[in-house]
């Protein structure tokens, strides 16, 4: 149980999507203009980070890693499928983002409307596959331990999305300089969210 | 080739920079900068595969239903990374240890599916095809700039080599540390911070409101 606490903390904070490993840069960059629709992303990418990472690790431990087809036959105990892991790990991620969206606009059109455009562009947010090939290898023992990785990873990610579109709302009110208003001014303050993340690295897990 | 097609190659170097001003592809970019080395590796792998993406999706353009075109594209591009990638671990085994995962990052870098979205499924192959090595070299140039800065001012060296005097350092007797600061992950967004600023200034029409 501990471990797992220990797991996900690690994995909001530590190991933060953004400010240790700059995933999902762009959508960051491009939806985090005010706080209401950067949550809508974030709870979005929680989801499908969820869903789709122990399915992976599902797939990479009884399909693609090396002995792994011995459950099919002893026979298969040499085959080592590892260079699909790509092309399977975003199939699975484009057709799970596509079937959600379906599920969501037939049973929750409220939802819908507040992820609409969102959903479809979680297909190609690089926070989602690389928590899939970060998955592939940390080595988990269970699917258990894979949920847990990938909510925090989620979390980790949902939480800095809102704090930088908190910090840009308030922004709006101060002088920047013009070259730097926009783009320039929001990779600077990443950067100094990173460095307040780093004294996390502090604690002892 | 024609004025036309050089501006292809010359307009995605700085007035449409892919980092810088279309926004793309950061994702993958900033984790491999601590170094020139994999920048490099990094930055010519990407504009394989964005050119070559780009052809092929040029090639299948009106054949491509609009309803998958999104899969279709990424199933194009995961087999270019997948090349790629294969190809790496066979010839440069350490720098491909040193990328990890973020060769195969490259599939969801958006500045591949930008591309294939806004250029490649409108025109013709050759267009495409230099499209994506401007694209790509826009990219790259700006990773390769981040990575001298990190490297040289972070460990004193660059492409492996020793660029500040050894006995310059503290332990020799000198005054110089390194600044161990750049290395870590943060002072990339404050250097892409800072080009940003620079470019903008030097091109007034490129700020935002």
């Amino acid at each position: 149980m501990q471990d797992l606490l220990n797991l996900f903390i690690r994995s909001i904070f530590i190991d933060n999507m953004i400010f240790a490993f700059f995933l999902g840069m762009c959508s960051y960059l491009a939806v985090s203009k005010t706080v209401k629709t950067s949550m809508g992303l974030g709870i979005a990418v929680v989801f499908v980070m969820v869903i789709t990472v122990p399915i992976n690790y599902l797939l990479d431990n009884y399909v693609l890693k090396e002995g792994a087809l011995t459950w099919i036959s002893p026979g298969f105990a040499s085959v080592d499928l590892s260079f699909l892991t790509f092309i399977l790990f975003i199939a699975v991620v484009a057709s799970i983002v596509q079937l959600l969206e379906m599920i969501v606009e037939k049973f929750a059109p409220a939802l819908y409307n507040a992820l609409g455009i969102f959903l479809p562009l979680i297909a190609v947010n690089c926070a989602i596959l690389g928590a899939s090939l970060f998955m592939q290898g940390k080595g988990f023992e269970s699917v258990g331990e894979t949920v847990v990785y990938a909510l925090g990873s989620g979390i980790g990610w949902l939480l800095a999305i809102v704090g930088i579109a908190a910090i840009r709302e308030k922004l709006r009110y101060s002088q920047v300089p013009a070259p730097l208003k926009g783009l320039g001014i929001t990779f600077i303050i990443t950067g100094l969210m990173g460095i307040a993340f780093m004294s996390f690295l502090g604690i002892k897990l | 080739m024609s004025a036309k097609n050089l501006k292809l190659i010359k307009n995605p170097l700085s007035k449409e920079n892919p980092i810088t001003v279309q926004v793309l592809g950061i994702c993958s970019a900033l984790a491999v900068t601590a170094q020139v080395k994999p920048a490099l590796v990094m930055a010519i792998s990407v504009i394989v595969v964005v050119a070559l993406s780009n052809v092929i999706i040029s090639l299948m353009r009106n054949t491509i239903p609009p309803r998958i075109r999104i899969i279709v594209q990424l199933l194009v591009v995961a087999m270019m990374v997948i090349l790629v990638d294969q190809f790496l671990k066979a010839f440069v085994y350490d720098v491909s240890k040193q990328l990890s995962v973020f060769v195969g990052l490259i599939i969801t870098n958006c500045i591949v599916m930008g591309r294939l979205e806004a250029f490649a499924m409108q025109n013709k192959p050759w267009e495409s095809f230099l499209d994506g090595i401007g694209n790509g070299l826009g990219y790259g140039l700006i990773l390769v700039i981040v990575a001298f800065f990190r490297e040289l001012f972070g460990s004193g060296t660059l492409l492996g080599f020793q660029i500040i005097p050894e006995s310059w350092y503290a332990a020799n007797g000198g005054f110089y540390y390194n600044n161990g600061f750049f290395i870590l992950p943060p002072m990339a967004l404050i250097i892409v911070g800072v080009i940003i600023w620079i470019h903008r200034s030097r091109n007034k029409d490129l700020c935002e409101n």
